[in-house]
């Protein structure tokens, strides 16, 4: 039995710890443990909340919107605002447009060298490379100067003898597969995406004035005026630019993502039986179609129970519980008790060894995450529970899609619930979401050319139009997964704040049945073929995207006054 | 230099950068940081040494967001030029190794270059709990910046976070979170780089100026180099001639916020945040935040999460037009804290400002300059 800590865990938001127990040639034991803690939640405490928005948005500079979106969700749920349609609209193009940007620069930067071995692609044939990137796309960017072009400037980069962030990997180990050509391919895609992200997130400049951290967002619906005959308002310009984004967005995920995920899968389908994980998915749903109170959603919320597609249970919130267990907090209850996050108690108590320290207590108390629980259950959040939910539901397209992403593979349903699915349900969603967004703008364009211009409910703007008591939740999909923000506020003040957020979901510690978080059960079987070159695991925690930040939050303990300190 | 120009000429034209490009590049840098003509042939002579200067990227309590904003560097394929002439040889988010892999090559660099790279800090320094608020590798955040921003040849605090404790330290501070200045004191070096998150294009200008001159440009206060936070946004801002005519957006989508009057009613804090937004904009030049119809919030500001909060009242009285009687009476106990803050501000400058100064002379008037004007706004935060 060898012992395996791989921290930091790289290539991901935040700062994430494994240790595992190796035997045999594969995981018999996993602990993911999260190692930062800041404690936003407590800061929240006293302020006001229209101001929440720009403090949890914080939370992760990755994914950027997302923290915004929920916080202002959860607090126009509390005082009763309405959004008006624009606003809709303008918050849909925001949220996906993050989603395509971010699934991507997951793929090719924070995922793709786990698949891909840069050194190999300096023994490839260009011509070869050529061959192979025309047979699988129709992309401009595919002769053989270009790919003999993009291979001479990896090689003056290696002569150079400083490899930089490509220093010290796992290049040449057993694990990589795929031949010369297919690398060389990939890391010239790598070098393009590194200029599309650039280019497509604009989108938010546009619409929330800067990324990352933009900052459009207004409890009650936007802060981006609309107005065809104004300069200083999203105009006829802006809808111009913006559908041009869009179209290249759509562009390289239809034409470079998506063909390169499934080349490089083609080479990888042993991982469609590796890192399964909890087999239970939970999606909140996202993307309202409209005004409604309980609005149709584009991407549809529900629960799946082991892995059975055909029973897509509704959502519901009053069943998710937090314990603490196996985490530094304490509850006024003791550790075994579950809180639902309306009643969320913390209380920080570190209690793990002293730094520098070597290994982790993980019979006690390892992470700063809590372990959130639906229904007592473990679930999964993200792409991958998305895709199965909206397919489970009978979403149209995506079910197209996951068919012909399966026949192209050649593999089952069954290699869904996998590393690999969750790799390719990423690839699937940002396609569908590159696709949709056109219709959102061209129903804002039609809204402005109509005279709609509201973008604000200024009518619960001034707090005394609010309750002097309320409370609300806001729920978002973000490219992670499920997201919830819950609020309290009391004349006027936050009196209380909690998120549960997607990393919590896949990346928390065992609860006090022992059940294990999902990235803790999908490596428990992961093949590791050197035990001090652990890449096996790195694909099947990065197929989660881990964004550590997101994941650790306090509120305070309960009855608890914090004292702010006023500056008077 | 015959070697190396050759390999930089190919360099340039792998990336499809002309030579004339990349000299048109060069004047830009200098025109940035206000330079003399002969600056450009100087820095261009720098960026193509052989050997290329290391940099470590350290992330503490972060989001991540620095990073971010370092990945949409612009002035496209020359900044990429720029950047790649660095050996980035340890940043968690984009590197390829990982665990102790990735801890040995932080250790090969401190070890066996002392004094020899430069270190980039991103996310505020936690000091609560002996440190175990965030640790990297079992190490604490505290024990890495001592080691590794000790050992640099500069430091630069990336982001409100590091600079000035940013979002963490906001009170009660829950985890003892402390900016790079507080937290290591005495580090060799050290340039802030505020706002949530820093501008990337303050980061090239500040390492290209750093290589080319093997010392800081002129800092103020607090460290930040006047270049990028010499003035106020609201005396660059775009829609200052709608404050000095008193025209004010009053209720967002209204007439004036869609003919972008000043947002200085919906609670802006351009008049007391120092910072070049309006000039160079984000993501190429694409927006800024008050250009999207959003009050400033003055990110760029020490403790800004405290003292410019609530974000939408406004502030008590900007000097100039006499603008404090006209407005409404929306948060006036708010603006009673906003003005003491500014007076703190004011002061605490006043104690750093001879620090800053005689590290750097020339600094001095400059400093000076920026302080009377911070106590002017201080004076009309009392009024």
């Amino acid at each position: 039995m060898t012992h395996i800590v791989v921290d930091p865990v790289t290539r991901i938001e935040g700062h994430l710890r494994i240790e595992a127990e190796v035997d045999g040639g594969s995981v018999r034991e996993a602990w993911s443990s999260s190692t930062m803690f800041r404690g936003i939640e407590l800061i929240l405490k006293g302020r006001d909340p229209r101001d929440a928005w720009a403090f949890t948005q914080r939370i992760c500079g990755v994914c950027t919107t997302v923290h915004a979106i929920a916080s202002i969700r959860a607090v126009e749920d509390a005082i009763g605002a309405v959004p008006p349609p624009n606003a809709r609209l303008l918050r849909n193009l925001i949220i996906a447009s993050q989603c395509v940007q971010d699934h991507v620069v997951h793929f090719y930067h924070l995922h793709a060298l786990d698949w891909v071995d840069i050194v190999s692609a300096l023994k490839a044939d260009p011509a070869k490379t050529a061959a192979l990137a025309q047979s699988i796309s129709d992309w401009p960017l595919s002769s053989p100067t270009y790919f003999a072009a993009v291979q001479n400037k990896v090689k003056a980069f290696v002569e150079r003898g400083q490899l930089g962030p490509f220093a010290g990997a796992y290049w040449g180990h057993p694990a990589y597969k795929l031949p010369p050509e297919a690398n060389l391919m990939a890391v010239a895609h790598y070098l393009e995406a590194l200029d599309w992200q650039r280019e497509v997130i604009k989108m938010h400049a546009i619409l929330g004035g800067k990324n990352p951290h933009l900052q459009g967002f207004l409890v009650g619906g936007a802060a981006t005026p609309l107005d065809p005959d104004k300069q200083a308002a999203i105009n006829a310009g802006s809808i111009a630019q913006m559908r041009g984004l869009i179209a290249k967005a759509r562009d390289f995920v239809a034409r470079v993502y998506i063909p390169d995920l499934l080349a490089v899968a083609s080479f990888y389908k042993d991982w469609a039986g590796h890192g399964a994980g909890v087999g239970n998915y939970l999606v909140y749903g996202e993307y309202p179609e409209d005004d409604a109170a309980q609005p149709k959603l584009f991407l549809p919320a529900g629960v799946i129970r082991n892995k059975d597609l055909s029973k897509v249970e509704p959502f519901d919130a009053q069943k998710i519980t937090e314990f603490i267990k196996h985490s530094w907090y304490d509850y006024g209850e003791g550790d075994d008790k579950g809180l639902h996050p309306a009643e969320g108690e913390t209380k920080p108590n570190y209690t793990g060894p002293e730094p520098p320290y070597e290994r982790l207590a993980t019979d006690g108390k390892y992470s700063w995450l809590k372990s959130p629980r639906y229904d007592g259950l473990p679930m999964e959040v993200g792409p991958l529970s998305r895709m199965l939910v909206a397919y489970g539901s009978g979403h149209a397209r995506v079910k197209e899609l996951v068919g012909t992403v399966l026949a192209k593979l050649a593999v089952g349903p069954e290699a869904l619930f996998s590393t690999l699915g969750r790799v390719a349900a990423r690839g699937i969603e940002t396609l569908v979401l590159a696709e949709r967004m056109e219709g959102w703008l061209d129903e804002l364009a039609a809204n402005m050319a109509s005279h709609d211009l509201r973008i604000h409910d200024n009518s619960k703007w001034d707090p005394a139009s609010w309750p002097k008591d309320c409370t609300g939740a806001g729920f978002h999909e973000a490219p992670r997964g499920a997201l919830g923000h819950w609020v309290h506020i009391k004349d006027g003040a936050i009196q209380n704040y909690q998120c549960v957020v997607p990393s919590t979901w896949n990346a928390g510690p065992r609860d006090p049945s022992g059940q294990r978080g999902p990235y803790e059960e999908a490596l428990v079987g992961t093949p590791i073929a050197n035990a001090e070159q652990p890449l096996e695991i790195l694909r099947t925690v990065h197929s989660f995207d881990p964004c550590l930040a997101c994941g650790v939050h306090v509120v305070d303990a309960k009855g608890g006054e914090i004292v702010r300190v006023k500056v008077s | 230099m015959g070697e190396s120009s050759n390999w930089f000429t190919r360099e340039l034209a792998a990336r499809g950068v002309s030579r004339r490009d990349f000299m048109g590049f060069c004047s830009g840098m200098a025109a940035v940081l206000a330079l003399p003509k002969t600056a450009a042939a100087r820095i261009a002579a720098e960026l193509q040494r052989t050997e290329k200067p290391i940099l470590v990227w350290l992330e503490f309590q972060d989001c991540c967001g620095n990073t971010e904003s370092f990945l949409r560097a612009s002035r496209p394929t020359a900044a990429e030029v720029v950047l790649d002439t660095l050996s980035v040889d340890y940043h968690e988010t984009i590197m390829a190794a990982a665990g102790h892999q990735a801890e040995a090559l932080l250790r090969k660099t401190v070890q066996e270059k002392p004094g020899g790279y430069l270190a980039v800090v991103e996310g505020s320094i936690p000091t609560g709990a002996n440190g175990a608020y965030c640790t990297i590798g079992g190490r604490s955040a505290l024990q890495i910046a001592r080691e590794v921003c000790g050992g640099a040849a500069a430091t630069i605090a990336m982001g409100t976070c590091a600079t000035f404790g940013g979002l963490p330290a906001a009170a009660p501070n829950p985890t003892g979170a402390l900016g790079v200045a507080d937290a290591v004191p005495g580090v060799k070096n050290l340039v802030n780089l505020s706002a949530c998150p820093a501008n990337v294009e303050n980061l090239t200008a500040l390492i290209v100026y750093f290589l080319t001159f093997k010392h800081w440009p002129p800092l103020d206060a607090w460290r930040r180099p006047l270049f990028a936070y010499g003035k106020a946004i609201h005396d660059n801002c775009e829609r200052r001639a709608h404050f000095d005519a008193g025209q004010y957006v009053e209720a967002w989508g209204d007439e004036g916020h869609r003919t972008g009057y000043c947002l200085y009613k919906m609670g802006c804090k351009g008049p007391v945040t120092f910072q070049n937004c309006p000039n160079v904009r984000w993501n190429e030049g694409t927006n800024w935040p008050i250009g999207c119809g959003h009050p400033c919030i003055g990110c760029a500001e020490p403790d800004f999460w405290d003292k410019m909060t609530p974000f939408y009242a406004h502030l008590p009285s900007v000097p100039g037009f006499g603008v404090a009687s006209s407005v409404d009476k929306v948060g006036v106990w708010a603006t009673a804290g906003v003005g003491a803050a500014f007076a703190a501000h004011g002061f605490m400058s006043l104690a750093k400002r001879w620090r800053a100064a005689e590290h750097h002379p020339a600094a001095r008037e400059k400093a000076e300059e920026a302080e009377r004007r911070a106590r002017d706004e201080d004076k009309g935060g009392q009024r």
